[in-house]
């Protein structure tokens, strides 16, 4: 059998910040060392509201006339092809007639290809934003202050991306927190710092990447958009994830719009695009932390893993609905993944050796569902709960030992949103087991959540609320298979010592639950 | 230049058989190219059956199969010209004047010459596959009243294709040197094949036809202007006459034919597109993983073996491919990295380890060097009283990088990255031979601080003005217009550059009267030409063209600190014998030292800190960007070396300064 929600003990019915299985839930800060907590509060009505539609500035000039040709070639630069046939139809009485007459002809086929593409693909008739928030890993993204978060690999230090399309650096050894604004950093849906370096971040932007350089020994609160490197592609926007190799210097980002994943040389700002037909896009990238495998997701019920050593990819098509989510194993012999509509956790294990193409290797021929985390009703002391649905978003700490599922709420039937961790071992056998919820103050929800790769006495999940809260829920363990403390956080290792030899698919899931 | 066996057994078994592939496929897609060039070019909307009737009859018929012969020659003769001529180390011409030398060398003439007379008869070809009023260069016509009987008469539009086929061809020709078209460079993703090729096509497609309707552009100006010339001259060697009942084609109206420009563009395009192709496959061909074995067990296969090809200096390809190979198995492959970390099977020594080591090392202190000696020229270029302080942080500089650097220093005769002008296969015809003999003793009083220290007196009290380029390094110069170091009438105006043998031979020398007095001459001289704007504007140096020469074969050093940062991050774990513990210290320094020399030359004011953007063709510019990648390659070689021995480098014995960039380094605020 599988691990499933109603094995979990209750959450509390208090309002308790946590409720741990069996863990101490201390004060996080002291998990911090000598420093100061990283404990962050974003309340929505501090933060300016989102102020840079184009209409508004627009209203504040006179209007003024302009010739057709600007016009024209304003269209044409803004909004291509489509925007200049526009702009020639609506002007009628200055063209000559044939000219407003063919280009509405022409816009009206275009209209009509169009909606027979996105009949297909569905996803294209969102705005931008929209799109953002449908495909990004935080819950309700739009409404929510704090858009995105990211920990550095190998220091204490995190970024924070708010909603007023600024991005906060904070290090708890330093006093100056740097605030990063780009005139084209707007609406972004993911961060992520580079591995194997100190300062840089990557950003996934409205239509374009930012990689900002932020020098860590400087004292200025604002850098210039001169440390920032602007990364576009025509056709690649909304960029809504980006994933860093974690030994190289490459860096991936997929757009929902643009079928191609784009593999970005970030220090010669030239990227090859990977094409492949199917999809209508990509949505989610996950790079495996060994640096062997790339997941992909497409908005339709596709999702592909890449290898990257000769970037060949595998296709997963028949699933139910689209991959949401999915994260690896440390060892990156184990991808764990969630289908929009269905609320089960999927595995695929690896066994091949990285580098071999997968094509040729015995890679996982199915899926197996390994939890289940349906609507269930558990007793608590103040009465019954429901919990449950489908997940937005997974994250694995980095040793492996624990698994952090967030799930969906449904506010009108009276289910919140929470997030629900599992024990997991990865060997000798794949164990999940079930660990405890984590529930915010009352009122609150969760909206993303990351493990913190740097922590040193287990594991601590670092949770954004819907509040603007952000807080850090440590997890105490001894480790069993992590010989080398302290060595946790290097990505390079290989950590091929907590990988079986000869693994069997049988034992996906443990036995040992009830 | 292929004398010597053990470079000999790569280009004849690997290298050629490559090349030979890469053109077999350029030949069999010039079926479906040819092909869609017969449709596109007798396009017709009105009549679509008589169209495609008439395209399929005439790609069956024989003719067409004898004009398709001739275009698998010409198709053939690029690809050769594309293994003659192809390079790993772009040549990088540092100034107008040196990228004028580059546009008339005899080789460059020679291929100019050759892509012409292709390109006319790729014309040809087309002319005869359009059919219709180009279909021959003569007509029957009559020309008065007078005469008696019809007489050939010029058809204009036929030349008009032809010539459009040779200024394709020499363009081509010339933005391949001006755009370096000639570079192979390596790419950072791993793709097969095919899918490199299906990647990059829709790009050759666009950039062919881009490249086609700019070229069609600049030659109707010309043809307007100067069209008249190649039409009498042709007239006149085959006794055409000119048919004044037709008008000539040099004149506006004319030229705005539409049917007529679509054919010569589309003919101009499928021209590009088939050299285009030839050259992309031939780059993704040659630039494939070549996996060498890291050791042999029969001698006579140890030339074929990782550790000996990578010390090896011919041809360039060889040691590019395997630097590349070093990087891939430091990176991906265990079992190939346990060969390198065993030791040797009677004796037990770290032989395979010491010579990777020993050539990464030696390639990274050698940038190192190149680097230093550019600052200092920059540092100490028309600034007198930065003289002195300049000399002294050289000798300072100099003598720490040569620590810890000299014990691991090959003795080997000239090393070949200093020559980065030598050329993919064999030494180019650009560089002279002249400048040969020169090279190693050259370097030889720059590579020891000593030395050194000997000739640094010499320099403030040259006779020569302070801009001069007796302070340039050799290094500099030879990577600067290299075939001035050959021409003589460099030496004789005194041009800011002339070769670097002559101003250093006579620095060495003791500064005689005739020399002070030929010093002074040329002073004059030059003085006097600094004037003229025209020869300004030759002489001038190109923006970054100078870094971009410093960086010109970086990707060297680029896989070297790759691998070299990939093996002892993984030597941690599987190196059973300890046997890279033994060099880390000379690796950390080396890195770290080359480290402040590129963070230096990064804030030298005239190199920009940003990769730019240039969207020209099928050019590869991406040897412009390489000291950027080399940059960050950089720093993530010593993270990845810090992040995997974390604290236990501070066992590692280093010089206290070292020690202190390191403390940076792990602390993660670089």
């Amino acid at each position: 059998m599988m691990c499933s929600l109603a094995l979990f003990p209750p959450p509390l019915s208090g309002d308790g910040e946590t409720s741990q299985y069996d863990e101490s839930s201390t004060d996080p800060s002291v998990w911090f060392g000598d420093s100061p907590a990283l404990n962050l509060y974003f309340p929505r009505e501090s933060l300016k509201p989102h102020s840079r539609p184009e209409s508004s500035s627009k209203s504040a000039f006179r209007d003024h006339c302009e010739t057709l040709y600007t016009r024209s070639a304003g269209a044409w630069r803004d909004a291509g092809l489509s925007g200049l046939l526009n702009e020639i139809a609506n002007s009628s009485a200055e063209v000559p007639k044939w000219l407003g007459v063919s280009s509405s002809c022409v816009l009206a086929l275009l209209r009509w290809v169009s909606s027979f593409h996105s009949s297909l693909f569905p996803h294209l008739t969102l705005s931008s934003e929209e799109m953002t928030a449908e495909f990004s890993q935080v819950l309700d993204w739009s409404d929510c202050a704090v858009r995105s978060f990211a920990w550095h690999p190998h220091t204490q230090k995190c970024a924070v991306a708010l909603s007023d399309d600024s991005i906060k650096i904070y290090n708890p050894k330093s006093a100056t927190t740097p605030t990063l604004k780009h005139r084209l950093q707007r609406s972004v849906a993911a961060l992520q710092w580079k591995p194997l370096c100190a300062s840089a971040l990557a950003v996934a932007c409205h239509n374009c990447l930012l990689v900002w350089h932020v020098d860590p020994t400087s004292l200025s609160t604002r850098p210039s958009s001169g440390c920032a490197q602007v990364l576009s592609h025509p056709g690649h926007s909304p960029v809504t994830s980006v994933a860093w190799s974690p030994n190289g210097p490459l860096l991936v980002s997929a757009s929902p719009r643009d079928t191609a994943m784009l593999v970005w040389d970030v220090a010669v700002e030239s990227c090859v695009p990977l094409h492949r037909v199917g999809g209508g896009g990509v949505t989610h990238l996950s790079w495996s932390p060994d640096g062997s495998r790339v997941l992909a997701a497409t908005p339709s019920s596709l999702f592909r893993v890449w290898e990257t050593r000769m970037w060949t990819c595998e296709r997963w098509p028949s699933l139910k609905g689209r991959c949401q989510t999915g994260c690896w194993s440390p060892d990156g012999s184990r991808l764990l993944f969630s289908v929009q509509g269905e609320t089960v956790i999927y595995a695929l294990t690896f066994t091949d050796n990285p580098g071999v193409p997968l094509m040729m290797s015995g890679g996982p021929k199915a899926a197996t569902v390994v939890a289940d985390l349906s609507e269930t009703t558990l007793n608590t002391p103040g009465g019954d709960i429901t919990v449950g649905g489908e997940i937005q978003s997974l994250a694995w700490d980095p040793r492996g030992e624990r698994l952090a599922a967030l799930v969906k709420g449904d506010a009108g039937a009276g289910r919140p949103a929470m997030i629900a961790v599992f024990k997991t071992q990865i060997s000798p056998a794949f164990k999940l087991l079930p660990c405890g919820f984590v529930q915010g103050e009352a009122g609150t929800e969760p909206r993303l959540m990351q493990f913190n790769p740097n922590y040193q006495h287990g594991a601590q999940l670092t949770v954004c609320w819907s509040n603007g809260k952000i807080t850090h829920v440590p997890f105490c363990f001894m480790s069993a298979g992590n010989p080398q403390p302290g060595l946790g956080g290097s990505p390079s290792l290989p950590l091929s010592q907590g990988r079986p030899a000869n693994y069997n698919n049988q034992t996906l899931y443990t036995e040992l639950i009830s | 230049m292929f004398s010597a066996d053990q470079s000999c057994w790569f280009v004849r078994k690997v290298i050629c058989w490559r090349a030979v592939a890469s053109m077999a496929w350029s030949v069999l897609l010039l079926l479906p190219t040819t092909a869609l060039f017969v449709v596109l070019s007798r396009f017709s909307l009105f009549h679509p059956i008589l169209w495609i009737s008439e395209c399929l009859s005439l790609l069956t018929s024989t003719s067409a199969i004898f004009s398709f012969i001739l275009l698998c020659g010409v198709v053939l003769l690029v690809g050769f010209f594309n293994l003659e001529y192809c390079t790993v180390v772009p040549s990088i011409a540092c100034s107008k004047i040196a990228l004028l030398g580059q546009v008339l060398h005899p080789r460059q003439f020679v291929h100019s010459l050759v892509h012409c007379i292709m390109g006319v008869v790729v014309a040809w070809c087309c002319a005869f596959t359009i059919g219709g009023r180009y279909r021959s260069l003569g007509h029957p016509c009559t020309q008065d009243e007078s005469s008696s009987g019809p007489e050939m008469c010029l058809n204009e539009y036929h030349l008009v294709l032809l010539l459009v086929g040779a200024f394709i061809g020499y363009s081509h020709s010339l933005v391949g040197v001006v755009y370096n078209m000639n570079y192979v460079s390596f790419h950072t993703m791993q793709q097969y094949k095919y899918l490199r090729f299906k990647g990059a096509l829709p790009l050759v497609v666009k950039a062919s036809a881009v490249q086609a309707l700019y070229c069609l552009r600049n030659f109707l100006l010309l043809y307007f202007f100067m069209g008249y010339a190649p039409r009498a001259w042709i007239c006149r060697t085959l006794d055409l006459n000119i048919n004044s009942s037709i008008h000539s084609l040099d004149s506006v109206s004319s030229l705005l034919d539409l049917s007529l420009l679509y054919h010569l563009w589309i003919s101009g395009t499928f021209l590009l597109l088939t050299w285009y192709i030839t050259v992309l496959l031939f780059r993704i061909f040659v630039t494939e993983v070549y996996s060498f074995p890291v050791q042999s067990t029969f001698t006579e296969e140890s030339h074929q073996c990782l550790p000996k090809v990578i010390t090896g200096m011919q041809p360039m390809i060889l040691k590019f491919l395997a630097l590349q190979d070093l990087a891939l198995l430091s990176q991906h492959s265990p079992s190939r990295r346990l060969e390198v970390f065993s030791l040797s099977q009677p004796g037990g020594h770290p032989h395979i380890w010491t010579a990777l080591s020993k050539e990464c090392l030696s390639l990274l202190s050698d940038l190192t060097e190149r680097l230093v000696a550019h600052h200092d020229t920059v540092a100490t270029n028309g600034r007198a009283k930065s003289q002195s302080t300049g000399s002294n942080k050289r000798s300072t500089t100099s003598s720490e990088s040569s620590v810890g650097m000299d014990d691991m220093k090959t003795p080997r005769p000239s090393a070949l990255i200093r020559t980065p002008g030598s050329v993919f296969l064999r030494s180019s015809g650009l560089r002279t031979p002249l400048t040969t003999p020169f090279t190693p003793d050259q370097d030889s009083p720059f590579s020891s601080p000593a030395l050194r220290r000997l000739t640094g007196p010499l320099e403030p009290q040259g006779p020569l003005s302070p801009g001069f380029s007796s302070i340039q390094s050799p290094h500099v110069m030879r990577r600067g217009p290299k075939l001035w170091s050959a021409s003589t009438d460099s030496q004789l105006n005194g041009s800011p550059s002339p070769g670097p043998a002559t101003s250093l031979s006579q620095a060495q020398l003791k500064p005689s009267f005739l020399v002070t007095f030929l010093q002074n001459r040329k002073d004059q001289v030059k003085q006097f030409l600094a004037k003229r704007v025209l020869i300004m504007y030759l002489f001038n140096k190109l923006p970054e063209a100078s870094s971009q020469a410093l960086f010109a074969d970086s990707q060297v050093h680029i896989w070297a600190l790759q691998g070299l940062s990939h093996l002892v991050a993984a030597s941690f774990s599987e190196d059973q014998y300890g046997i890279v513990q033994t060099t880390l210290p000379t690796i950390l320094s080396t890195m770290l030292v080359l480290q402040e020399a590129v963070d230096r030359h990064f804030k030298l004011p005239h190199t920009s800190s940003k990769p730019g953007h240039c969207s020209c063709g099928m050019g590869d510019d991406s040897y412009k960007t390489l000291r950027f990648a080399l940059r960050s390659t950089l720093k993530t070689a010593v993270y990845r070396i810090t992040a995997t021995f974390g604290g236990h480098l501070h066992a590692v014995q280093m010089s206290a300064e070292h020690r202190k960039r390191l403390q940076h380094f792990l602390e993660y605020k670089e």
